[in-house]
């Protein structure tokens, strides 16, 4: 994906909805993909026996797998440099097989410190409707 | 097991960390990333960075060049398959990209139980400043703990 061209401050309002993200199904390759590329080496996310053991019926994703994907979400909407802030609270998990829509809309915009900034609702959402991650972000636009 | 509240405001060893070409590639494969200022330096400064540009959560895997990896589990005394990640909060203050030396500090600011100690959290704070000690960002995490006490009742 090319990098993003950021709209006018002007031209955005309070409502607008950002073009939502529909990702490939969450796998195995996936979440080993991301344990090595993250350092985060919790064998918890890739490691069936390991997550048995501690009450979880399969592996899971990492919570900051979906973060990332908010993290994309919002550059695939301004580039990066404009992005203030990313938050999120990890609501539910994110098992193999799972189809993650990531989503986010306007939910404010105002001044700070001399930038013209809005705020969004970002949030990951798998196939049953059941939010994943429930965040939020902010970005400087002109 | 009962978490100790004296831990707040516990400061872990500040540890510095390096942005590596190499990581971010691997890092975006695994998350779908194709956009070229995270792989390709040219396309980065066209784009008006100063080179390849870290992804905005990558800041979070550099944590895990920490040489006392894993502090938070030794300081609770917890095994790791009883945390969760709870919450994770990024403020942005300048773009890190590859090259930059990166410092991070953390600290606990907070530990609270839910759940009538079913569940702990622990909240993180933690700031990464670049080779000029100039701030690049600031975190906020949340680990939660399973109390393994309460999932055996």
């Amino acid at each position: 994906m090319a990098t993003a061209t950021a709209p006018k401050f002007a031209d955005v309002k309070v409502g607008d909805e950002l073009k939502p993200l529909v990702l490939p199904p969450i796998s195995r390759h996936q979440l080993a993909l991301y344990c090595g590329g993250s350092g985060d080496h919790n064998p918890i996310h890739v490691d069936i026996d390991f997550a048995k053991k501690f009450g979880f019926k399969d592996v899971f994703a990492h919570g900051m797998l979906s973060m990332a994907f908010l993290g994309r979400l919002v550059t695939s909407w301004v580039p990066q440099k404009q992005v203030r802030g990313l938050g999120t609270r990890f609501t539910s998990i994110t098992w193999v097989g799972d189809v993650i829509t990531v989503s986010g809309k306007v939910t404010g915009k105002r001044e700070k410190d001399g930038e013209t900034l809005v705020d969004l609702e970002v949030k990951c959402t798998n196939q049953n409707g059941q939010d994943t991650l429930q965040g939020t972000a902010t970005v400087a636009l002109n | 097991m009962e978490l100790d509240k004296k831990l707040i405001g516990h400061e872990f060893t500040p540890f510095t960390a390096t942005v590596e070409a190499g990581k971010i590639k691997l890092f975006c494969k695994a998350i779908g990333e194709e956009d070229p200022i995270y792989s390709d330096e040219g396309a980065a400064k066209a784009a008006g960075y100063r080179g390849i540009t870290a992804p905005l959560t990558f800041l979070r895997a550099l944590q895990a060049d920490d040489p006392n990896k894993g502090g938070l589990l030794r300081l609770l005394n917890v095994d790791i398959g009883l945390i969760l990640h709870g919450e994770q909060h990024f403020e942005y203050h300048a773009p890190v990209v590859v090259g930059d030396v990166v410092t991070c500090q953390e600290k606990v600011v907070d530990i609270y139980d839910k759940k009538g100690g079913a569940l702990w959290f622990v909240v993180q704070e933690m700031e990464m400043k670049d080779q000029a000690g100039k701030l690049l960002a600031k975190g906020r995490g949340v680990t939660v703990v399973r109390n393994p006490d309460a999932a055996k009742k």
